[in-house]
Formats: structure tokens, C-alpha cells, sequence
């Protein structure tokens, strides 16, 4: 029997309150973007999202945003594996420094890759020497890329092994299976969901990062601008038709990540349920 | 049960390997750009690091940023709590629709959040120019811009640290309260609200930090006037334009150190306050 049954005024007020405020902070930007990109009709809006420059931009934020979610989710997956399936010392300093990318302003991490490779570092002389050139060009971009997604898969991963334990996969190497056995039919089950999940999150946010990227950037249009440094450019030379159309080319992505979310997190608790 | 001790050598193999790889990518990302910042702030004088994290400007940025990222947490807090126990609590059509926007400003990349925020609420903006006429009250380029973009990106944190807690809450210990005839709000404050804060406080702390280092949705918004709207990452970001990088990295260290403090004083409060509800103080 439910004693406390929430009816009346007060459930109602509190439901439309969030309504309103979400309704103003989160639907009305985004109604807001895709009515201003569309204002001067749907040519408008068609040239600016096939422009050269835009195009060119939305390749290399699909590069960096691959980079990140390759390096990441190897990353990922070694972290998860060597944190959960095994015992050593100084775990705890480990997870620190991988959660520490999400704690730092994007600007201190783009900082922090400026005074690593940039002209007054040690490395300088050795990356020169190299021809390779990172500061202002397309491998910094990837690496402030991969540096604010650092732990986004591996902290899906981890709590999900952590919960399985290490009992099957004992069990299994007992038996004689080897590594990627072991991995791919019995700790790779286990984990899809949340690997899925980590992959949309980590995705979600390299394609939008915008302050580290910024830092690194040499904002030469046509090669080292990511979709978001685009719709800065174009924004501060006041075409807000075509700052708003390379915008939504963003959201739609954002909504995209959401529908995602949501299927993977449904699909992630039933197969939580079945076990 | 379990009577092997744990020993050193586990049956599991591929430790060397993922162990390998980890460590691999883990000092390229993050430790040896970090190791580079110790190093370059090894380097700074004293007196130069001083002076410059002393200048009026900076300071102000700073008073900005803490200032304005407070009370967009604090509203975060408050609003969050609500959306929090709506989702939980409540039937209604629609709530699968809410739960999923959520997340927007995750999703959303904090440059497009940023430009669109600033259109609405510029004085001839759809938002703006009502509070305008109204109330004369500005929004876009002054603080209260600042905090309406760090609303913004700060509504996920408290909702999604409340709600799993909120989601575990047996409802029994608040059957038991209301059968002893005590009234909804007492119910709420005395049994509900000491369950729910250790996650309402970690929800705050991370949206505080968030915000403060918060730099995309803000630039725009901000109109970055000195000694009014400028933020401190921006500080940070015109000494980089200029390749001033020893004034970049003092200001970004006092940065790196409020966060910690921030970090610190919400460990700290989550034992207290954890300790209380499990009655061992």
C-alpha cells in the first residue's frame, strides 16, 4: 500500500517549473539555432554548409574525433583490463591521473601541450630536427582532442569489470585459453554496452571540444579549423547565417549522441538485468 | 568461498601487455605534458609569478569567474534537486523526453551553446529584449550572461548525481516518518534531504569546477570587458596570443589550485557528511 500518494498542487507546480526551465535553457537555444540558419531560406543554408572551408572543417573534426576514439578506447580497454583483472601497487595514483583531463580547464590543457612541444620546451630542438611539427597544426589538434576525452571510456569500463570480478576469466585460462580468447568470448560480452557507451560519450564530446583545441590551433582556415573554430570565425566576421548553419550541423550530431545515449543505456540495463 | 590467498602471479595472462600499452599512452596524453609544467613552473621567479598573478586585472578575472561560476552552481543545486525528484518521483507525459535532454549541454559542443545563448539574450534577442523592455535589465556582456551560459552547461551535474541516490532511497523510511505524523516538509527535510546531500554536494563541487575553467559557451556571451567579464581561462588564453607564456602559467596555476581547494573541501564534507548519516560522529 503506498501511503504517501504525491498528487495535488505541489507535483504540478515542480513538473512545470522544470518545463519552463528547461524549455528556456535547453529547447530554446537549440529552436534558436536551426530557425537562424534557416532564415535566409534553404539555398542560404545549403551553400554555406557545402562551403569548401566548412567542408574542410568538418573532415578534419571527423579526423581528430577518430583519433581520440581509437586511442581512447585502446586506452580504455588496457586501463580496464590491467586495473580490474589484476593486483598491484598504486592503482589508486593510476586512476588519479586518468580521471585528471576532465578536472582541468580545457584552456591549462591546451597550456600544458603549448609548453611541451612548443618553442621553448626541451623537445623543441628534437621535434624540429624531426621535421614534426605539433603547436599550430593538425597533431596538436589531436592530441588536446584525446586529452579532454582521456578517461571517458575507461571509466565506463572499469566499474562494469569491476562489478564482473576476474572468476570467469580464471576459469577460462585454466582451461588453456589464450589472451584475445579470454578477452573477445568472455570479458568482451560483458563490457559491450558500456564500451558502446563510452564510444558515444567520448565521440559526443571531441567533436564539439572548443577551448583546448582553440589554445592549439593556428587557426589557418582550410587547415587547422575544426568545426567549432569555424563557427567562431565565421560568428566574429558577423556571417551569422553561416556561423548558425555550421552550428547546426553540430547539434544535429548532439542529437544524434542523445538518441544514442538513451538506446544504449535501456540496452545497457536489460543485459544488466538478465545477469 | 575463497581460500586461495592472492597471489602474486595471476592465472589471467596479457598483463604485461594492456599494462604496457596503458602506461604507453597514459605518459604520452597527460604525464609527460604534465611533467613539462612542473618543469617550466620550476623555471618562473618567484617575484615574476607574484607580480603577475597580483596584477588588478587578473585578480578581477578571477573574482569573475569564481563569483559568477557560485551562483550558477548554486541555481544548478536548486534546479537540479527539483528535476531530480520530478524524474524520480513523478508520472507525467513527456518524462522520458526530459530525462533525455538532460544531457544536451554534454552533447551540445560549448561553442554552439555559446553563440546561441548570446543571440537570445542580446538587448534585440528574443529573451533579451523582453527583460529589456521590462526590467531594463541587460543579459548578454555583463555577469548575468556569464551565469545564464554557466547554467547552461552546468544541468546535468547536480540531476545526474541526485537522481541515482534519490532512485535507491527505500520508500519505507519515509512511510515510517509519516505514520509517526510527521508532515510531507519535515518528512522531506529530516529523513529525505540527509540521504540525498552527499550527492546534492559532490553534484555542486563538480559543477563548480566545471565552471570555473569553463571557457566556449562564455567567451561569447561575456563581451570580455576588462576588470568586468573577463574570465580567468580567457586571461590565460590573451597571454598565450601574445607568447607570454610564464604569465599563461602563473595565472593558470592559481587556477589548477582553486580547483584543487574545490576538489579537497568536497572530499572532505563527503566523509563528514557520510560519517553523520551513518551515525559513527
Amino acid at each position: 500500500m503506498e501511503l504517501r500518494k504525491d498528487s495535488g498542487p505541489l507535483k504540478w507546480v515542480l513538473i512545470l517549473l522544470c518545463v519552463v526551465f528547461l524549455a528556456v535553457m535547453l529547447l530554446l537555444p537549440l529552436a534558436y539555432i536551426v530557425i537562424t540558419a534557416l532564415r535566409e531560406g534553404f539555398g542560404a543554408y545549403w551553400a554555406a554548409i557545402t562551403d569548401p572551408y566548412a567542408r574542410k572543417a568538418a573532415l578534419l573534426t571527423l579526423e581528430a574525433t577518430l583519433w581520440a576514439v581509437v586511442i581512447n578506447t585502446l586506452f580504455g580497454l588496457c586501463a580496464a583490463w590491467s586495473l580490474t583483472k589484476f593486483s598491484f601497487r598504486g592503482k589508486k595514483v593510476l586512476s588519479t591521473f586518468i580521471d585528471l583531463p576532465v578536472t582541468v580547464s580545457p584552456i591549462i590543457a591546451g597550456l600544458i601541450y603549448v609548453l611541451t612541444f612548443g618553442r621553448q620546451s626541451p623537445l623543441y630542438p628534437l621535434l624540429e630536427e624531426a621535421g614534426v611539427q605539433i603547436i599550430f597544426a593538425v597533431p596538436g589538434i589531436v592530441l588536446a582532442t584525446i586529452f579532454v576525452t582521456f578517461p571517458f571510456i575507461s571509466r565506463e569500463l572499469i566499474p562494469v569489470l569491476n562489478a564482473q570480478g576476474t572468476d570467469e576469466e580464471e576459469a577460462a585460462a585454466l582451461m588453456g585459453a589464450g589472451t584475445f580468447t579470454i578477452f573477445r568470448k568472455v570479458t568482451l560480452p560483458h563490457m559491450k554496452w558500456a564500451l558502446l557507451y563510452g564510444v558515444v560519450l567520448c565521440t559526443a564530446r571531441a567533436m564539439g571540444e572548443f577551448g583546448a583545441v582553440s589554445v592549439l590551433s593556428g587557426h589557418l582556415r582550410g587547415k587547422t579549423n575544426t568545426l567549432p573554430l569555424y563557427v567562431e570565425l565565421l560568428y566574429q566576421g558577423y556571417d551569422f547565417t553561416g556561423a548558425f548553419a555550421a552550428s547546426s550541423l553540430l547539434v544535429i550530431m548532439a542529437i544524434i549522441v542523445l538518441i544514442l545515449r538513451c538506446w544504449l543505456e535501456r540496452k545497457g540495463n536489460k543485459a544488466n538485468d538478465i545477469r | 568461498m575463497k581460500t586461495r590467498t592472492r597471489n602474486r602471479r595471476s592465472v589471467i595472462p596479457g598483463f604485461g601487455l594492456s599494462f604496457g600499452i596503458m602506461i604507453a599512452i597514459l605518459s604520452l596524453i597527460v604525464l609527460i605534458p604534465l611533467c613539462s609544467l612542473v618543469i617550466y613552473t620550476a623555471q618562473l621567479s618567484p617575484s615574476a609569478f607574484w607580480n603577475t598573478i597580483t596584477r588588478p586585472r587578473v585578480l578581477s578575472s578571477y573574482w569573475v569567474s569564481i563569483s559568477t561560476a557560485f551562483v550558477a552552481s548554486l541555481i544548478n543545486a536548486a534546479m537540479g534537486l527539483i528535476l531530480a525528484w520530478v524524474l524520480v518521483r513523478y508520472e507525467f507525459p513527456g518524462k522520458g523526453f526530459i530525462d533525455g535532454i538532460i544531457e544536451l549541454p554534454f552533447a551540445l559542443p560549448t561553442a554552439v551553446a555559446g553563440i546561441a545563448l548570446t543571440h537570445l539574450t542580446t538587448t534585440n534577442g528574443w529573451v533579451g529584449q523582453f527583460f529589456y523592455d521590462h526590467f531594463g535589465l541587460r543579459i548578454a556582456y555583463t555577469r548575468l550572461g556569464i551565469t545564464i551560459a554557466l547554467v547552461f552547461i552546468g544541468i546535468p551535474f547536480v540531476v545526474r548525481s541526485v537522481q541515482p541516490v534519490l532512485e535507491k532511497i527505500d520508500r519505507q523510511y519515509e512511510e515510517a516518518a509519516m505514520i509517526l505524523g510527521a508532515s510531507r516538509g519535515e518528512t522531506f527535510r529530516k529523513v529525505l534531504f540527509p540521504e540525498i546531500l552527499p550527492a546534492l554536494i559532490s553534484g555542486f563541487t563538480l559543477a563548480f569546477a566545471r565552471s570555473i575553467g569553463e571557457y566556449g559557451s562564455v567567451v561569447f556571451i561575456a563581451g570580455n570587458t576588462p576588470y568586468e567579464t573577463e574570465i580567468a581561462p580567457l586571461m590565460i588564453m590573451a597571454q598565450l596570443q601574445e607568447f607570454d607564456y610564464a604569465s599563461a602559467t602563473s595565472i593558470a596555476l592559481v587556477m589548477l589550485f582553486i580547483a584543487f581547494i574545490i576538489l579537497s573541501v568536497n572530499a572532505l564534507l563527503q566523509s563528514r557528511v557520510s560519517k553523520r548519516v551513518s551515525g559513527l560522529a
